[in-house]
């Protein structure tokens, strides 16, 4: 599969050439392949944010590139907003930039900004408000009549109704509730399964990272600290305490078991895949008589 | 993009006029600008410029900083100077048509520059050294006569102290938006003047609906702390006179007394 989207050597400084310059992300490589769902994580202030505002050109870079399909954003800055169609960016708490009378106007800004037809702008419209779980009666509400959760999905839909190649993703979930949340990663798991697109995903919450991405990216104070398979990155545990990183509970029990010498394997990332592991152990020691 | 706009013109510091009572400061910020429009000559013009170079000076505030205030407001003191020069008595020292230039006129243009240089300086000498909670402070003491005529002083200087704490935290939430519809490809770099203000719909409005949140999350949280306006209210930083302040009054008095003094006797310097 092809990187879809790359960086080299990215690097943002903010208040560059200024005696209170602060180096935000320091010299990034990363690739992601057509059909990704990447984690994201990192302590506050690791930079995550400063790094995706440059996949779309919201930032410029201090140095280094940003390649989308191998071609350099800002070859052409003129045409910045043709790059922020393709990498779609759903922002923390981005229910605060619905603003249209309704909620069908609102999801159309993005298709309309890109200047296509009415129909196909209300047919882009009904597909992402089914992407994102909103009921269609509420297309012809008030935006700010919704309640939290539904402007949550309104804004997201607002993005995807875009149809961007890569889907960026900042703490969708923060401030749901746990039901919500779950619903909502879940929506996102589908829409990246049907869609085939690619997804960054953001979050501090390390379950939910461990359940829905291939790859993590894990930030520390601007450098990438690690880029690899789920597991793997969850496998250092220690490290990522470090970086006062959390990894998931369910993880941290089975690497303990494990070191204690039970014949479990390394970088368990859900309860289910525990289970799986545990069952044969506990039968063999005769404590498990149910399948 | 918003980061490099400080908030007023408050430089924190320690000098003499950072640590004076703001009620003084304020108070004696309005008599120098009445001193410096009393002043109707070139001496007493001198004394009041030199009140305020004095001010300037102990506050600690570099030079630059000073220039910087005044170029804002050198096209309005080029322009007020240049149309003082035609106007005024005198020997005429250049003709055209109706144009005259006249010695009275270019020694009305020096006075009117110099004029208001003072006045900016002194009032940069204030915000300089004042932070904004301060300078409410000193108002709501400043208004408090008002009170006889049913005024509601301290709700005034509370709403002036809530704008002044929310404006950088509007601009942040500003730049948020500007990013999240830009993200879905607003266009807020071309186009004509109408396109322009359109395309700033979709940032004013939430805007409007975050500080309208705020303001009754704010109140909420004011009611539970039992905010119930100024009756009786007391102050966590009391504010209070020390011998400085008294100092910079008797200085100023000085000022003054030399100004009226020019103002009689020397009425021929101009």
């Amino acid at each position: 599969m092809p990187a879809i989207l790359e960086t080299k050597g990215l690097t943002y400084e903010y208040g560059h050439g200024t005696s209170m310059s602060k180096v935000a992300v320091d010299h990034v490589d990363l690739s992601v392949r057509q059909g990704e769902l990447i984690g994201i994580i990192g302590h506050t202030g690791s930079g995550k944010s400063t790094l995706i505002q440059q996949l779309n050109g919201l930032l410029r870079p201090t140095a280094g590139q940003v390649l989308l399909e191998g071609r350099d954003i800002w070859a052409e800055p003129k045409k910045i907003r043709e790059v922020r169609f393709r990498v779609g960016m759903v922002f923390q708490y981005p229910e605060y930039q619905l603003f249209e009378e309704t909620v069908r106007a609102d999801i159309a800004f993005g298709p309309r900004n890109m200047g296509l037809s009415g129909g196909e702008v209300e047919d882009r419209v009904r597909r992402a408000a089914e992407f994102a779980g909103l009921r269609p009666e509420l297309l012809d509400r008030s935006p700010f009549e919704l309640s939290g959760g539904e402007k949550r999905r309104a804004a997201i839909a607002g993005v995807i109704a875009m149809d961007p190649d890569v889907l960026v993703l900042d703490e969708p979930a923060a401030g749901l509730d746990p039901h919500g949340r779950d619903v909502l990663l879940s929506q996102i798991q589908s829409y990246h399964r049907l869609r085939q697109n690619t997804v960054l995903l953001v979050s501090h919450s390390m379950e939910d990272i461990a359940r829905v991405a291939g790859r993590v990216l894990v930030m520390d104070h601007g450098r990438a600290a690690f880029f690899d398979r789920t597991a793997k990155v969850f496998a250092h545990g220690e490290e990522l305490e470090r970086m006062g990183l959390r990894v998931p509970q369910v993880t941290k029990i089975m690497d303990r078991l494990r070191r204690g010498g039970y014949p479990v394997a390394p970088g368990v990332l859900t309860l289910e895949d525990a289970i799986r592991q545990l069952a044969p152990v506990l039968r063999e020691r005769g404590l498990l008589h149910v399948q | 993009m918003f980061s490099n706009i400080t908030l007023g013109q408050y430089i924190p510091g320690r000098s003499p006029l950072h640590r004076m009572d703001p009620r003084f400061k304020l108070g004696l910020t309005v008599a120098g600008i009445v001193l410096v429009f009393v002043a109707n000559n070139f001496a007493s013009l001198a004394v009041s410029a030199a009140l305020v170079l004095t001010a300037a000076g102990i506050s600690g505030i570099s030079l630059r900083q000073y220039l910087k205030s005044l170029k804002g407001i050198l096209v309005l003191i080029l322009f007020t100077a240049a149309l003082n020069l035609f106007y005024g008595s005198g020997e005429p020292l250049w003709q055209w048509g109706f144009l005259r230039i006249t010695t009275g006129g270019v020694s009305n243009a020096v006075f009117i520059a110099a004029r208001i240089v003072c006045l900016i300086l002194l009032s940069a000498a204030l915000t300089y050294t004042t932070s904004p909670t301060q300078l409410t402070d000193a108002l709501e003491r400043a208004m408090k006569p008002l009170g006889v005529f049913h005024i509601r002083v301290h709700e005034i200087a509370m709403i002036m102290t809530i704008a002044l704490r929310f404006v950088p935290t509007l601009l942040e939430e500003t730049d948020k938006i500007m990013s999240a519809q830009k993200a879905r490809g607003a266009d807020l770099e071309s186009g004509g003047v109408f396109q322009r203000i359109r395309a700033l719909i979709p940032i004013l409005i939430p805007l409007f609906v975050s500080a309208f949140r705020r303001a009754y999350d704010l109140a909420t949280a004011m009611e539970c702390r039992c905010y119930r306006g100024g009756e009786g209210r007391t102050k966590m930083k009391v504010l209070r006179a020390a011998r400085g302040d008294y100092l910079a009054l008797l200085a100023a008095a000085g000022f003054a007394a030399a100004v009226a003094l020019c103002n009689i006797f020397l009425p021929f310097l101009r």
